[in-house]
Formats: C-alpha cells, structure tokens, sequence
C-alpha cells in the first residue's frame, strides 16, 4: 500500500470492513464478563503495572512533580521490591531531562507528548521541531496526535505526511499515534485512522490524550486491536495499542488485558505491544496486589501519593 | 505472555436439590404414579435428583385442578392477574442466580449464558405479558381466554420457553398443565415453588414431568382448549394429527436450519461474532440457530479464516465456570444424534474442523464444529444438527442467498450481514422465515412476535401476536 495521493488513501481506508456499532460494544461487554480470580488475577495485575505508562500532563506540572512521579514509576511500593516497575513516565517535552535524570538506567522508558499536544493545532514546522526537542532531551518514545481536523474533513494524506514526517523527526525513538478516538466519533473512522497511523509508520496506536471524553473505551480498544492483529497479517509488521485515558480501577485494566488476549492475541501481552496510559490507576493496582498476597485491604494512605 | 484463566466457577451453594420431586398439582406436590426417572447432570453425568412420572391418570387430576382454576383465574380482573404475574417476575430476579445455577447444572449450558440471556429474558417476558393483562381489549383480539392450556416445552431453554408458554396464557386468563422436558425438570419445579411463594391461587399452574407418553397424554386430553407445543418437528407432526378434527387451538415451534448470510461488504468481525453466537450459543441446541452460513464466495477464504482463529479462542468445559463459553450437550442421545450427522457430513465429502479443544472425560460433550465445502444436497445442509456444528456453502449473487437459503423445509430465522441499507431490506422482503435478523443474530425480546413459515410450525409467540394464541377469536 503506497499513499501517492488523497484518493488512493481514501480508496484504501473506505474499503476497509466497517465497524458494526451495536456488535462491537456486545463483543467488548461479553468480554468485559470475564472472571479473572486468584492466580490468574495476580499475573494480570503484574503484567497490568509493567504495561503502566505513569503519567502527569497538566499545565501545573513541575520539575519536582515529575521526579517524584518518576520515582515512584522505578519502584511503585516502596515496601514491596516484588512489584515491578511500570513501562513508562510520560511527561511534556520541557520535562523530559528531569524525567530521564531520575529513571536513569533504571529500564524503566522516558514518553513524552509532542506535536502540540493535545489539539495537535500548529504547523508541521513546529511539530516536528517540538519531537525533535523531545528526542534530544532523552526521550525513548514520542505520542504524537492526529490532526482530527485533517482526518475528520477528508484530508487523510495530510495526516499521513505529518505522521511520516514526525516519524522521521523521531530517529530510533518509538512513534505513538493518538488517535483522539472521542473526536472521531464512529468505529468506522478508528478504524481508519488505525490503519492511516499504521501505513505512514507508528509503531504504537494509541487511543486518546485524556483531556477529551470518551477516552480509552473498552469497544474502541477492541476495534484498534483488531487492526494492528489484521496489520500484521496483511502488511507484515507488529504495531502495538495503548489505550489511555479514563483506566482508573484495577477491574479496568483487567478488561483491557481480557481483550488483548482474545482479540490480538497473547502475542500482544508484553509492554512493548501494549500500555496503559494511566496514572490512578497504577494505586488501585497496587492495593488489590497488596490483598490478594496479605488477604486484607489497607488503606489509600498507605500507598505513596506521587 | 500466555495468560491462563484460573477456574471461577459460580458456587452451587445457592441451589438445594432434593433427592426426589413430585408433580405440582392444584398448588401442592403430589407423588406420581409412574415409575420415577433421573435427571442427570450432563456435564458429570451425575444423579442431581428422581423425579416422578405422571400417568394418564395423574395429567387428568392436573386438567381437573386447571380447569377449576380457569373459573376463578378468568374472572379475576386484568389489573389483579397482572398483580400476580407482576409478583412472579419479580420473584424469578430476586432468585435469578439460584435459577441460573439450577438451570445450568440441569440443562449443560454455560452459566455466561442462562445468567445473562436467560434468566433476564425469563423475568422480562413475565413482566412484559403482565403489562397486557389489563389491557387485552387494546390488542386487537378480544378478550376471551380459551381455558385450559396444555403446553410440552423443550429441553434446550427449559425456563425460558416455561416463561414463553406460561406467561401470555396467564395474562388472558388461561390456566395451564405445563410438561416440562424430561432431561431439564429441574428449573420447571423451582418455579412451581415460586408459584405457591407468590400466593398464586391453587391450580393456575400444574407442572407434570414425565416423557412422551405424558407429553402426549397432555395434549391428547379432551378438556385441554389449547396446545402449545416447542420442539422437533417430528414430534410437531404427531401433536397436529392428534388434535386434528377436535377444537383445540395450537400453536406449534419446531426446528429450523437457518442461514446466516453474509455478503462481502459486511462488518467482517461483527459477522464472525454474529456466526459465532448464531451457532454455537447454547452449544447450537437452538431451533432458531444459525447452522447454515451462506458466504460471499468473494470473502469466504479470507472470512473463514477469521472464524477459525476467533473458534479457537472458545472455552469450552464446566458450564458452572464463568468463563466458560461451550458447556456440556444435554443428553447422551442428543450426542449421538450431533455424531452421526457429522459423520455423515465427511462420508458426503465436506472437510470437517475443529480447533484443539480438550473435552472433559465425563458427560457429554462435542468440539465447536466447522464443515466446509458443504453443498444443497447434503444431509448436513438440510437437516437440523441441534449442535455445535456449522455446515458453510458459498454464493456468488444476492439472487442465489435468497434461493440457498430459502431451500429448506424450514422457515424459523434467518440472518443478514450487510452494510448496504436497501440490500437489507430487499433480502428481508426476500427470506422466508419467521424472523430475519439485520446484522445480529439469536437475539431475543419479549416485545418480539417469534415463529416459523413451513416446517417450523405455526402460530407465533412473544408480542402482542402472543396473545392472540390465547385468546378466544372474535366473531
């Protein structure tokens, strides 16, 4: 598949299967009714906090905000060196240093938004020169958003060039490709954009930036799933998903790791094909890890608040 | 990373099965004079219970209670019927699980299921008919119950089609002597106890279990008005010669071998869910099943595969596990009849597969089945497996779906997956059977008239043409 021009893409993305609304929510609710209990619940919690990319993307954020943040990412229980740690911390570009500084070689990944995050409403000139700020200040991997505008008015090469664009600004950082699945509005056009992020070259879809609702939904996840399984099949390489924005409760995260499972499969079960984009979420996790090993819940206070 | 399920079954703590059950007779539990068989759990095959034979004799006490009964249910107003059937259903959601279990462990079928399908639709269809019971003269066909109902209902949904039959009759004022399969009594008797725990008065509702014989002694008793029977079409036949030439009014549900059409421009992996649940829900024990897919020759290669890949995710084993998909078939004859339908498929010359799918020692149990390659004039086309088990023929125009799958002495269901709007409504205009579905399939609604063209019997339940099944015609 080669994107020469707008119809070609078009053509392309338009003859896609589409998206049956009413079947892919009864899918991911079906699914949503797996019962994950003792052993298996404990596998998933681990494989949940090492697949968590730990973030804080607010305009309050500070340098001792996001080493605090990163601290916690390296060692999530301080009174536990069992648990481990999670994939990733996601800052913006301007705290990228301080974030690498404290994970070090921890192994633990430096994620950083980029592309003037979240609307994505700026030039490409200013785009690509905001990922390569990211980049040279350490980052691993980049989340890049769409231009929706593009997308939503018809202009997939557009979008396709800036993300190849951004891509190449990237270097040997991984590419992510936010979606903003909650302006897209209809499964039909994830999809789309699934595969438009995909051709031009991400290596991860991802669902949401989390400032906009609804974010990371069990269907919407199901159908990226979906088309980084039929990806691989038709065009030979693995893409991986993360879903982000509203996972709060370790129930959630549980669901999302049910759906890799029967969805892509469990060849997609590992940190680098799939991430949660949370940071709530990564206390509950902690919590219910604690209950499951001593029987009892202990309170939010003792779990660090960073 | 391989991600094992641990085993989360539902606990059984919630259901108390006796040792033996007798009839419900006039509001009380009468002994049986026939000789007591067993209900076995399919599953383990293990005795749950013994449960009595009603003889002639006994399904002619059971017509006496009802037909005393009819002369108090009829006369009561709508509004205090409705009281009652309102009271039932609430009853059947405050013991939903213990319902859920009971049927689970009775009939084979996977918790998933008689939690989320059945026992919602059980307690919506007695809610829905009770919504009617005062307003029969708005529904177009009188107001007059017929009077004592006979029903034989099936073994494959045992409350549900209990709440299919019971409901509406009661709602117009009928007393009933319901016969529920022998394989799956269980449910059947629980709810004869929700009968009396709702003070329902003594002889609306009589439950007499036994086999064919008391089936037939039901439908076959004089003072029975009407018939409502769910099951094989064989069986269906003998039903309407026995009440030929007398005035009982019947309705009839038997099989079916529906197809389930998809063209190439379809939802792909909603069409793969929708093949799934179309045949292998219930373990494919459903009239209405999908067990015909007819493909787009254009699709077929690369659809099948999906389906394949999306069959060998099926977990199949304990129905009481929450997170089983496949459950146990119902009887060792219902196994032997899915065995030699499949055999005869491969000696016809259609590939048969399966995915890798261990089945447990004990009970019985049959792998989610897939036969390609299959053709008009095979048995495994034209008779109905009542298993998991899908036979896959190919078309090249909407014109030939439409001749394939109107092909068949049967008529219940269909289904259609297409994203072009006319298309659908053209097939549907097209499709002989009782009901087409657009892009789903095997969904049900107590709003929902459900029936069969042809073979598939006659008469429809379920809506307001529920009713008219009931109801005395107007002259």
């Amino acid at each position: 598949m080669t994107a020469s021009t707008n119809a070609s893409l078009r053509a392309f993305l338009h003859g896609l299967p589409g998206v049956d609304r009413v079947g892919a929510d009864a899918r991911a609710a079906m699914l949503g009714t797996r019962s994950i209990k003792t052993s298996a619940k404990r596998q998933a919690i681990d494989m949940a906090i090492s697949m968590v990319d730990l973030t804080t993307l607010e305009g309050a954020d500070t340098r001792g905000k996001v080493r605090a943040m990163c601290a916690k990412a390296v060692h999530p229980d301080p009174t536990d060196a069992t648990v481990p740690s999670v994939a990733a911390v996601c800052v913006y570009p301007d705290l990228v240093a301080e974030a690498r500084d404290v994970v070090g070689s921890s192994g633990v990944k430096v994620a950083s938004v980029a592309t003037a995050f979240p609307s994505g409403r700026s030039t490409l000139e200013v785009k690509v020169s905001d990922t390569a700020f990211a980049v040279a200040a350490g980052a691993d991997e980049i989340d890049m958003v769409i231009d929706r505008g593009a997308f939503l008015s018809g202009d997939y090469l557009k979008v396709f060039e800036e993300i190849q664009a951004i891509k190449a600004a990237c270097g040997e950082a991984h590419l992510k490709v936010i979606l903003e699945t909650g302006e897209l509005a209809t499964y039909d056009n994830v999809r789309r954009a699934s595969w438009l992020a995909m051709l031009a070259g991400g290596d991860f879809i991802k669902t949401s930036t989390g400032k906009i609702q609804p974010a990371a939904t069990l269907p919407v996840t199901l159908v990226m799933l979906e088309a980084v399984r039929d990806f691989l099949a038709l065009e030979g390489r693995k893409v991986g998903v993360k879903p982000a924005g509203g996972i709060k409760t370790t129930k959630d995260a549980i669901k999302m790791l049910v759906l890799v499972n029967e969805t892509a499969g469990p060849d997609w079960l590992d940190p680098d094909w799939f991430r949660l984009g949370a940071s709530s979420v990564l206390n509950d996790l902690l919590m219910q890890r604690q209950k499951l090993t001593t029987g009892r819940y202990a309170g939010p206070d003792y779990f660090t608040l960073d | 990373m391989i991600f094992e399920y641990a085993p989360a079954p539902e606990s059984r703590d919630v259901v108390d099965i006796k040792p033996s059950y007798g009839l419900f007779i006039n509001g009380e539990f009468v002994d049986g004079s026939g000789t007591p068989f067993k209900t076995i759990n399919p599953a383990s095959e293990e005795t749950l219970a013994e449960i009595a034979t009603a003889t002639e004799a006994d399904v002619d006490r059971a017509v006496q209670a009802a037909r005393k009964a009819f002369g108090v249910w009829s006369s009561l107003p709508g509004s205090e019927r409705a009281k009652y059937l309102f009271r039932i259903a609430r009853i059947i959601q405050e013991r939903a699980r213990e319902l859920a279990v009971l049927e689970s462990i009775d009939n084979g079928k996977p918790i998933r299921e008689s939690r989320d399908v059945d026992l919602p639709l059980v307690a919506a269809h007695f809610f829905y008919y009770a919504g009617w019971a005062d307003k029969l003269e708005y529904a177009g066909y009188g107001t007059t119950p017929l009077g004592v109902a006979g029903q034989v209902i099936p073994w494959n949904f045992p409350l549900l089609m209990l709440a299919w039959k019971i409901a509406p009759a009661l709602a117009c004022g009928n007393t009933v002597v319901l016969k529920p399969a022998e394989t799956t009594p269980l449910t059947a008797l629980l709810f004869a106890e929700i009968c009396q725990q709702a003070d329902l008065p003594p002889g609306v509702v009589n439950i007499v279990t036994g086999a064919g014989e008391t089936g037939a002694a039901v439908v076959g008793h004089p003072e029975v008005d009407k018939v409502a029977f769910t099951g094989s079409t064989e069986v269906g036949r003998l039903i309407a010669k026995s009440v030929a030439g007398t005035n009982k009014k019947v309705t009839l549900e038997l099989g079916g071998k529906a197809a389930n059409i998809v063209f190439d421009d379809a939802a792909l992996d909603q069409a793969v869910e929708g093949i799934v649940t179309g045949i292998f829900f219930n373990q494919g024990h459903v009239c209405c099943a999908g067990s015909r897919l007819l493909v787009q020759e254009s699709i077929a290669e690369e659809l099948m595969s999906s389906l394949k890949r999306r069959l060998s995710t099926l977990r199949l084993g304990d129905p009481l596990d929450k997170n089983t998909d496949i459950g146990a078939i119902n009887s060792a004859a219902q196994l032997a009849k899915i065995r030699e339908l499949s055999s005869a498929g491969e000696s016809e010359g259609a590939e048969r597969w399966s995915p890798a799918c261990a089945l447990p020692d004990k009970g019985f149990w049959f792998p989610p089945t897939v036969f390609t390659g299959v053709s008009q004039s095979h048995r495994i086309a034209r008779e109905e497996i009542f298993g998991p088990v899908l036979s896959v023929l190919t078309f090249r125009t909407p014109a030939e779906a439409v001749e394939k799958a109107n092909n068949t002495p049967y008529g219940l269901s269909a289904g259609v997956w297409t994203e072009k709007a006319s298309r659908m409504l053209w097939m549907a205009s097209k499709l002989r059977a009782g009901v087409v579905w657009s892009n789903t399939f095997n969904k049900f609604d107590p709003t929902s008239p459900f029936g069969g063209f042809k073979e598939s019997g006659y008469g429809r339940e379920g809506g307001r043409h529920g009713l008219e099944a009931y109801l005395k015609e107007i002259s």
